[in-house]
Parts: C-alpha cells; sequence; structure tokens
C-alpha cells in the first residue's frame, strides 16, 4: 500500500483585508495547490473575491518577500530584522528630534491583527508623540 | 445513511481496493473536503449537511482530478450524488478522469435539495445509501422566460452588472478543467475594468458550458453578488435537450453536439 499521500485541507482565514474570509487552503506533499472557500463560515459563506481565491498563488510566490529590504547607495538590499529595526529606530528618532514628533505619521494595515494595530496607534501616541495615525483602508 | 457510507468506506480502504477517500470531514467546527486513508479515524465524516441538507457540498471531483493528477496509479474513492455521478461521467468522456481509478460511493439527496436544486435526478446511478427523493419541479427558468424579451434583457443585465468578477463561478466549478480560460484572456476580457464587459462575459461562460455543466449548483452558491447563474446555466441546458435531446453526464462517452458542429453536413 505505501505511505499515506500527504493531502490536507487547512482552514484558515485570508489576510488580504480586514473581513476575515475563511478558506480552506489544498495541501498536497507539502505544497499549498488550491483555495477553496468555507461554506460554513459565518463571514463569507462559501464565497471570496478575486484576491482570497488566489491565496494559493502568492503564499509560494518567488517574488514574495522573505527578509526585510533596505535601501543602500539607491539599491534595496536584503539585510537581517536587526539591522532593519535598528536603522528605522534610529532614523525615527533623529527626526523626531530635529522636526518635531508630528513630522511622522504612521499608516496601519488591514492585513495585521486588532492587537497589531493597536500597538501601532500606541507607539505613533505614547512612543513618538503623534496623533498621526491612519489605516489604509483610507489611503 | 452515514453508518453505510462509514462502513463501505472502510471496508474499500482495509481491502486496499482505494488508496483513499475523498469526502467531508467535520473539523474545527466546520465541514472541510478531506481525504480518509487507511487507518484514519472515520467518527467525524459528514455528508456535507450543516443545517441545511446539503449545504456544505464541496467540488470533490475537483479535488479528486487534482489527486488523480499526482498519483496517477492510485485508485481513490470519492463521494457523490447524483450531480457528481453526472460529473464523474462527462470528467471520463473528456479525459480527466481514469474510469478505473475512482470508485464512486454514492449517496442520495433528500426531497428539500432535490427540490430546492429543480433537480431532475437526485441521485446517482450506483447508490451505497439513502432512499430516492423525487425528481424536483422545474421552476426558475420558466419564471424568467415568462418575461417579455424587453423586461428579460433588462432582468439579465440588472444581475450581470453586479458581477465583481472574482472568477469563484469558474474557480468552484468541478466541470472547469481548461488549461487556457477564455475568461482570463486578456486580449479578450480587458484586466481591471467593473463590471466585465456584459452580458458577453456571462454568455461566454455560459456558451463554454455546454457538454459541460451537470447543473450542481455550485457556482451560484460561490457568486457573492448572487447572480442567479444555475438559472442561466439551465437555460442553454434546456436548450440542448429540446434541439438536440442532449444531456450532459447522461451518457458516458457522449460528447455535447456543440463539440461536433464541424463535422456536420456542408462543413469541412
Ligand atoms: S443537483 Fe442538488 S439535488 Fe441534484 S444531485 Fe446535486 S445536490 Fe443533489
Ligand atoms: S452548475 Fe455551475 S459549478 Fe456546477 S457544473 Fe454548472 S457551471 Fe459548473
Ligand atoms: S462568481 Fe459572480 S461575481 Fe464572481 S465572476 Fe462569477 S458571476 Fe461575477
Amino acid at each position: 500500500m505505501g505511505a499515506p499521500i500527504n493531502y490536507r485541507t487547512v482552514l484558515t482565514t485570508c489576510t488580504y483585508c480586514g473581513c476575515g474570509c475563511n478558506f480552506f487552503l489544498e495541501v498536497l506533499d507539502g505544497k499549498v495547490i488550491g483555495t477553496i472557500p468555507c461554506k460554513t463560515s459565518p463571514v463569507n459563506e462559501g464565497k471570496l473575491c478575486i484576491k482570497g481565491w488566489n491565496v494559493h498563488e502568492f503564499v509560494q510566490h518567488e517574488k514574495r518577500l522573505k527578509t526585510p529590504l533596505l535601501r543602500k547607495n539607491g539599491k534595496l538590499e536584503e539585510v537581517s530584522w536587526d539591522e532593519a529595526l535598528d536603522f528605522t529606530a534610529t532614523r525615527l528618532r533623529q527626526i523626531k528630534e530635529s522636526s518635531g514628533p508630528d513630522s511622522i505619521g504612521f499608516l496601519t494595515s488591514a492585513k495585521v491583527t486588532n492587537e497589531e494595530n493597536y500597538l501601532l496607534q500606541k507607539f505613533a501616541r505614547a512612543a513618538v508623540g503623534t496623533n498621526n495615525i491612519d489605516h489604509c483602508a483610507r489611503l | 445513511m452515514i453508518d453505510v457510507i462509514r462502513d463501505k468506506v472502510k471496508e474499500l480502504l482495509d481491502s486496499g481496493e482505494i488508496k483513499g477517500f475523498l469526502g467531508l470531514v467535520r473539523k474545527n467546527g466546520h465541514i472541510a473536503p478531506h481525504l480518509f486513508q487507511k487507518g484514519d479515524d472515520l467518527g467525524a465524516m459528514s455528508l456535507g449537511d450543516d443545517k441545511v441538507a446539503g449545504d456544505a457540498r464541496y467540488p470533490l471531483n475537483k479535488f479528486l482530478i487534482n489527486l488523480a493528477k499526482a498519483y496517477p496509479e492510485e485508485t481513490f474513492a470519492v463521494l457523490v450524488r447524483g450531480c457528481d455521478d453526472r460529473g464523474l461521467q462527462t470528467l471520463y468522456t473528456w479525459n480527466q478522469l481514469n474510469p478505473k481509478k475512482v470508485v464512486p460511493v454514492g449517496i442520495t439527496c433528500p426531497q428539500e435539495l432535490a427540490d430546492a436544486c429543480e433537480c431532475l435526478k437526485p441521485f446517482p446511478a450506483v447508490i451505497t445509501a439513502g432512499e430516492c427523493a423525487q425528481p424536483g419541479t422545474p421552476r426558475s427558468v420558466a419564471a424568467v422566460d415568462a418575461l417579455v424579451m424587453s423586461e428579460r434583457f433588462s432582468y439579465w443585465m440588472d444581475e450581470f452588472v453586479k458581477c465583481i468578477k472574482c472568477y469563484g463561478c469558474s474557480n468552484v466549478c468541478p466541470m472547469c478543467f481548461c488549461n487556457e480560460c477564455t475568461l482570463k484572456c486578456d486580449d479578450l476580457v480587458k484586466g481591471g475594468e467593473l463590471p466585465p464587459e456584459i452580458p458577453v462575459f456571462h454568455h461566454t461562460r455560459a456558451m463554454h458550458m455546454v457538454g459541460r455543466c451537470i447543473d450542481c449548483g455550485l457556482c451560484e452558491e460561490a457568486c457573492p453578488s448572487n447572480i442567479p447563474l444555475r438559472t442561466l446555466y439551465k437555460k442553454v441546458g434546456s436548450i440542448m435537450e429540446e434541439q438536440f435531446d442532449f444531456t450532459t453526464g447522461a451518457v458516458r462517452g457522449q460528447r455535447s453536439p456543440l463539440n461536433k458542429i464541424d463535422f456536420a453536413e456542408g462543413r469541412k
């Protein structure tokens, strides 16, 4: 009979927008081969938009970013998270000191969780000291 | 009914006749498509009934094609209702599946589902479990046909204009298997436009489903804009029946008359 086939349907939530549609990713031998909307999900009732339907395409896409990029001498280069965070923190501090906190703005995302959105506004208001925070839906 | 199916699947798996059974399972509070293999717990198996009979149907034959492509030597069993059975016959005809490698496990649909689907054959050819319901009564096509031509046209245009071009209707369809899809061809359907050109977009799909559509209704259930796609495809199907005495999936090996048009008399 041989070993069992590694075929699974994995329930997950779409990361594209704030609706939170549920679908199954069809996984065969470790590769995501398809997306199928969850019919029993109260959120999307078996329906998806064109982005959701194509999630399996981007999850494993070769162009997907896996490390932070930092522009050095006009060219984007892959760097470690430590380097990226150090750079960002240093520059934010410099800009705040030289031009004031309201010279900085934050844009948050529908693709992240409520908790992450909360953290970013907290960071903007409490750490940086500005109310310049908005959401990608109003970009 | 489910106990009979469980026993049948267990027998097929234990005897080694099949590598796996493609059906449905209840997990994480949802009903999901699932491949049961030897030694797996069959307790959480489902027939796709959540609140209303058949309301969690999935295009299992579509997943079966994926499995069969990756494991052409293996035999798989699959849960089939009447429409899935018509689908299997058609997929054999179009060489998308090999009948020698497929074991259908047939269930009947309850009357309420047959009525909701307006289904003329709510059971598969070979029934593993269940009692046959009476065919549903066709209503939806007649209701639209009853409108005068101009009203009928506006009825459809008012529906089509809601299309958000999600392609859910073709993505979910167990009978959409072309490598190149006309609806996704840039030269024919312009990108970045909503709604897509109407009624051409929807008529194109309706025409391309002739001889393929087995009237399962999954497209309409997947349409976020609630466009009555099934009524449209039922209408096309009824024309094929009236004009050519052809029902998709009724006879294995029979291709749609539209695929033979080039051989018709008077043409090369
Ligand atoms: S069309 Fe509906 S009633 Fe007919 S076999 Fe399919 S699910 Fe059952
Ligand atoms: S009813 Fe819709 S999903 Fe089902 S075969 Fe026909 S076109 Fe495809
Ligand atoms: S499923 Fe509905 S909205 Fe989506 S492309 Fe098809 S007809 Fe348009």
